[in-house]
């Protein structure tokens, strides 16, 4: 039963990303031609309340309703990793449209083809465990 | 009713990204969809000859929950909410008409690129299972996606997060400029 409010919060972000045709690969491909401000919209207003919340938290220390104090680990350092993993990241995103989210809202809209693609980064995701020690990070 | 069946506009959706990531949060979580897939690898049994995926998943598995979550919210809207088409500038449609694409925007996806008919053709293998592998593979070496560094990670300022999203976009430019227009016209 725990599990519900997670359920319920996924459809609620199923409907937003659909809704707002986050999910729509001419909405990802009209973003990297700068063509319409939606997605600079969406994701910046998101990140703006999403800084404030945090610094709410954090300020008033506010805690997770387990009693937990709400801490965000720091990413470790590095450049190469994220530089080098968020072109990759990006080439995927630009060719199918997508990122991880909106694959999963996109099968429910009937694009069941995108199945095949959940199932392709699930092997992406494989190949890079298997050569994570060879990878510069 | 109205605005139920209209598209949402950016300053809805950005707020309501924001709470459900507040939500998480709340819930002592952390907002990250790609997470799920290296999940996926440790539940068959990828753990078994490979460190990275000999974790706890089941510590996990709301995360799972919470993507089942994301494809009933899509097919909810699609079926009930009235989501057909995509409010797309005209600019970007006479471009993709330019390029071969039939009605862009009359759905959620270009069928020449996303349908199971077309998978087996080169468009639909590089657009299809190559993009889909570059996501997973990018993702997990960036150390998350969207939600974990474009939303979550930039949210609390994280270097590493912007770092990574001028990734994602030195990446996603490169492909939309200098491949695209070639994969359209395969």
């Amino acid at each position: 039963m725990k599990f519900i409010k997670f359920l319920f919060f996924g459809i609620l972000f199923g409907i937003t990303l659909t809704k707002a045709e986050v999910i729509s690969w001419y909405r990802i491909y009209e973003m990297f031609r700068f063509q319409s401000f939606h997605m600079y919209g969406v994701i910046g207003s998101a990140v703006v309340l999403g800084i404030i919340i945090i610094q709410i938290i954090k300020r008033k220390q506010i805690k997770s309703i387990e009693g937990n104090p709400i801490t965000i680990e720091p990413k470790e350092k590095s450049v190469v990793r994220y530089l080098v993993g968020g072109i990759i990241f990006g080439f995927g995103w630009a060719l199918t449209g997508a990122c991880p989210g909106p694959l999963f809202t996109l099968v429910g809209n009937g694009v069941s083809v995108m199945l095949v693609a959940i199932a392709s980064a699930t092997l992406g995701t494989y190949v890079y465990g298997i050569l994570k020690n060879h990878l510069p990070h | 009713m109205e605005f139920i069946s209209q598209p949402w506009p950016w300053y809805v959706a950005g707020p309501l990204i924001a709470f459900i990531m507040l939500s998480l949060l709340l819930s002592g979580k952390r907002f990250g969809l790609s997470s799920n897939l290296r999940s996926m690898c440790s539940i068959m049994g990828a753990g078994k000859h490979c460190e990275f995926f000999d974790f706890n998943w089941k510590a996990q598995s709301w995360n799972l929950i919470f993507a089942v979550g994301l494809i009933a919210g899509g097919f909810i809207a699609n079926q009930w909410m009235g989501a057909d088409g995509v409010n797309i500038s005209q600019q970007t449609i006479a471009e993709l008409e330019n390029m071969g694409v039939i009605n862009p925007g009359q759905s959620m996806v270009p069928s020449e690129l996303f349908s199971w008919d077309n998978l087996l053709t080169i468009k639909g293998l590089i657009a299809v299972i190559l993009g889909g592998f570059l996501v997973g593979f990018g993702a997990r070496y960036a150390g998350g996606c969207t939600s974990g560094h474009a939303i979550s990670g930039l949210s609390d300022l994280q270097l590493p997060s912007l770092i990574a999203v001028i990734g994602f976009f030195i990446g996603g430019l490169a492909i939309t400029y200098f491949v695209t227009p070639f994969l359209l016209n395969l």
